[in-house]
């Protein structure tokens, strides 16, 4: 099943600098993974060594059980799509697709055939004798891509591949990369930064930082039950609540506020969490705040409540907006929290 | 409310193109007036003639009453933030801000300027900054102290040029939240020009929705949102898109062509209409069948569902107490009185 593994791969650079310390990886055949984190993390630095375009200073990368991790790049089958799509500006459209299957001898009838039936795919049958520069950016990136899949590769590769284009056709385009990826169950590594992009991608996150991994796992579980604080902070969008306290007797308390965690073993500092559609407004209990702010958002609202564990966001179906300055409670669904621990950040079970 | 800021009928064009195509805008006195739209919708153009950066070809331009179109910008006295934060990278923080404090003609003395900064590094929490050369702030730190320079003077009329568009998300999302709340200390008109529909959602008092140098629509948030007055203008809001469906009145449905029910409606039979339903308006349940699952998205707090239904793909947003597959059959059901009619066929071919 583990089609791509990653086997105690690590970067180091002459000057001492750990990009990549030593992850261990498995992504499932036909599976969609995205390695997410902030800028430095080493995630691009990962996928540049499963392209062959860094050479790894330790570790296996294990494609169908064979270890390619010292092949040259060409050797490895695989298919890149970057940020910038990197075309060929003197060569047509076509000429563009056709180049790989050309580097590989692929016939011409055929690599016309290929051509065609991929352009057809990606829309872009009718740009197919224009040159680059005469593309919108979305045009060039579906080029990149059809460039990518028309080798019909075991792997794809893809660096931030919606980088550079604008709003709503990033969700475009994000759908079309989907799409291709079920409908040829290629095996995928995919880099970005942006959890959003990452959640709804993904078969498989996994969220990097200071070259290590921090969590793999569906993105319903890393959302759900995020393994540290760093991982807790960077996914979701508004982000998690915390409040940081003491537990004591499966009692939390924070300054004026407690509650009753049920049976729960840890005691001493911990972070509690929790995301903005398990809180509700109260009129009596709950954490006390005053409501600062009241954003709509067309299918919700979020709104900001100041308390004394900091600034709170309640995402609510509600339809009309609160009264800023209101006095209102938070009232937490207590299966859906979260606890940290207060030294370690580690998620506490 | 009393309007600050009056534009009628104000016409732009750099050569044959036309940038602003009689623009009508009324900006009242404490209000924040969002211009949304996308790239080459005309967004900056606009600004900038309301800066005096640029000199309008026809239309009036009233400021507090009076006809500014023929002012130059400094007696405006507008202050103008832009995408790119343009600092002074060898000068510290606070040099940065006094800067247009200390510019020929103004005559303030040095307690005024020093109580003007503690009050913009207060509001914009950069107080413990003022004394660290700006080449050394992270890009957040950076365009709080652009937003400060321009408070620092208290224009006005503040105008915001995609203020955030090159923050990463994170930051993004933590600095419209306190502009947000920033602006409720200032009591300055504003207008804050961007394409990110969120950041247009959510700040604005009210939505300008620019395409092609055209106002397609002038409203609050909510009005914009539940009553847009096309699809282009409704596409422009929310997200995922709105769906939107040719339909058919018949028996007191509407019909999709070629492929079934989607909602009763009061419309007389053969009324063709285009309408939208947005996809939390949608629930996957409680129809009578026919949707099939492409894929299925993680939108964090909620599942957004890939649909093929009544012969197209639809968007819908699923509570996250039940999972789907991909090649699931399901059965969407409507909230019949959300959808928003447009009469006539009115789809453009986009």
């Amino acid at each position: 099943m583990n089609f791509l593994a990653l086997q105690g791969l690590a970067k180091t650079y002459p000057d001492g600098t750990e990009a990549v310390r030593g992850i261990d990886l498995s992504c499932a055949e036909g599976a969609l993974t995205v390695l997410l984190g902030p800028s430095g993390c080493g995630k691009t630095t990962t996928l540049r060594m499963v392209a062959g375009l860094e050479r790894p200073s330790e570790g296996k990368i294990l494609l169908a059980g064979e270890d390619m991790a010292q092949w040259p790049p060409q050797r490895r089958d695989v298919g890149f799509v970057f940020q910038f799509y990197a075309l060929y500006p003197h060569l047509t459209v076509r000429e563009n697709i056709a180049f790989p299957l050309e580097n590989m001898g692929v016939i011409a009838r055929e690599r016309a055939r290929r051509v065609e039936e991929i352009a057809d795919r990606l829309r872009l049958d009718h740009l197919l004798d224009r040159r680059p520069r005469h593309l919108s950016g979305g045009d060039q990136q579906r080029v990149a891509l059809a460039r990518a899949m028309v080798r019909r590769p075991k792997l794809y590769l893809m660096d931030e591949p919606l980088g550079t284009l604008d709003a709503d056709l990033r969700l475009a385009m994000r759908e079309l990369i989907r799409d291709q990826q079920l409908a040829d169950s290629v095996t995928t590594l995919y880099v970005t930064h942006d959890q959003e992009e990452a959640m709804s991608l993904a078969d498989q996150v996994v969220v990097m930082e200071g070259g290590a991994i921090r969590q793999r796992a569906a993105a319903a579980e890393i959302y759900a039950r995020p393994a540290d604080l760093f991982v807790a902070h960077f996914i979701g969008s508004p982000g998690m609540n915390f409040a940081q306290g003491q537990l004591e007797n499966s009692v939390f308390r924070s300054g004026e506020f407690s509650l009753s965690l049920g049976n729960c073993t840890s005691e001493g500092n911990v972070t509690l969490g929790i995301r903005p559609e398990f809180v509700r407004l109260v009129d009596e209990g709950g954490l006390r705040g005053e409501i600062v702010l009241d954003e709509y958002q067309g299918a919700c609202r979020y709104v900001h409540v100041q308390t004394a564990c900091g600034r709170w966001v309640v995402r609510t179906e509600e339809a009309g907006a609160r009264a800023l300055g209101q006095r209102v409670g938070l009232d937490m669904r207590s299966e859906r929290l979260c606890l940290f621990d207060g030294e370690s950040g580690k998620r506490i079970e | 409310m009393s309007s600050f800021l009056q534009l009628r009928g104000i016409e732009k064009s750099f050569g044959a193109q036309r940038a602003l195509c009689g623009i009508d805008l009324d900006l009242g006195e404490d209000e924040l007036l969002v211009v949304l739209g996308p790239t080459g919708a005309g967004k900056t153009t606009l600004l900038r003639v309301i800066a005096g950066l640029e000199t309008p070809d026809g239309g009036q331009l009233h400021m507090a009453g009076e006809e500014v179109g023929h002012w130059d910008p400094a007696s405006r006295d507008v202050a103008f933030a832009f995408q790119n934060f343009a600092l002074y990278p060898d000068w510290t923080v606070r040099r940065n801000l006094e800067f247009p404090l200390r510019a020929p003609g103004r005559q303030l003395g040095e307690g005024e300027i020093a109580e003007r900064i503690a009050w913009a590094a207060d509001l914009l929490h950069i107080d413990k900054l003022l004394d660290r050369p700006s080449v050394q702030l992270s890009g957040g730190e950076m365009q709080r102290v652009a937003i400060g320079r321009c408070i620092v003077r208290r224009p006005r009329l503040f105008l915001l040029d995609e203020p955030l568009t090159n923050l990463d998300a994170k930051l993004r999302e933590s600095l419209r939240v306190e502009l947000a709340l920033l602006r409720r200390s200032l009591a300055i008109p504003m207008v804050y020009v961007t394409h990110d529909q969120a950041e247009a959602l959510s700040m604005a008092d009210r939505i300008a929705v620019l395409s092609e140098g055209t106002m397609l629509q002038v409203g609050t948030p909510e009005s914009v949102y539940r009553n847009p007055s096309s699809p282009q203008v409704a596409r422009q809001l929310g997200q995922p898109a709105i769906n939107v469906f040719e339909v058919c009145s018949r028996g007191g449905q509407w019909w999709v062509e070629g492929g079934g029910s989607i909602g009763s409606t009061r419309a007389a039979e053969g009324t063709v209409s285009t309408i939208g339903i947005r996809p939390e308006d949608i629930a996957p349940h409680g129809g009578s069948g026919g949707g099939i699952v492409r894929a299925v998205e993680d939108a964090g707090s909620t599942w957004v569902l890939r649909v093929d239904w009544l012969g197209q793909s639809v968007h819908i947003t699923a509570d996250k107490e039940r999972d789907y597959r991909p090649g699931t059959d399901i059965a969407p059901k409507v909230r019949t009185e959300r959808i928003v009619e447009w009469r006539g066929s009115v789809l453009r071919d986009t």
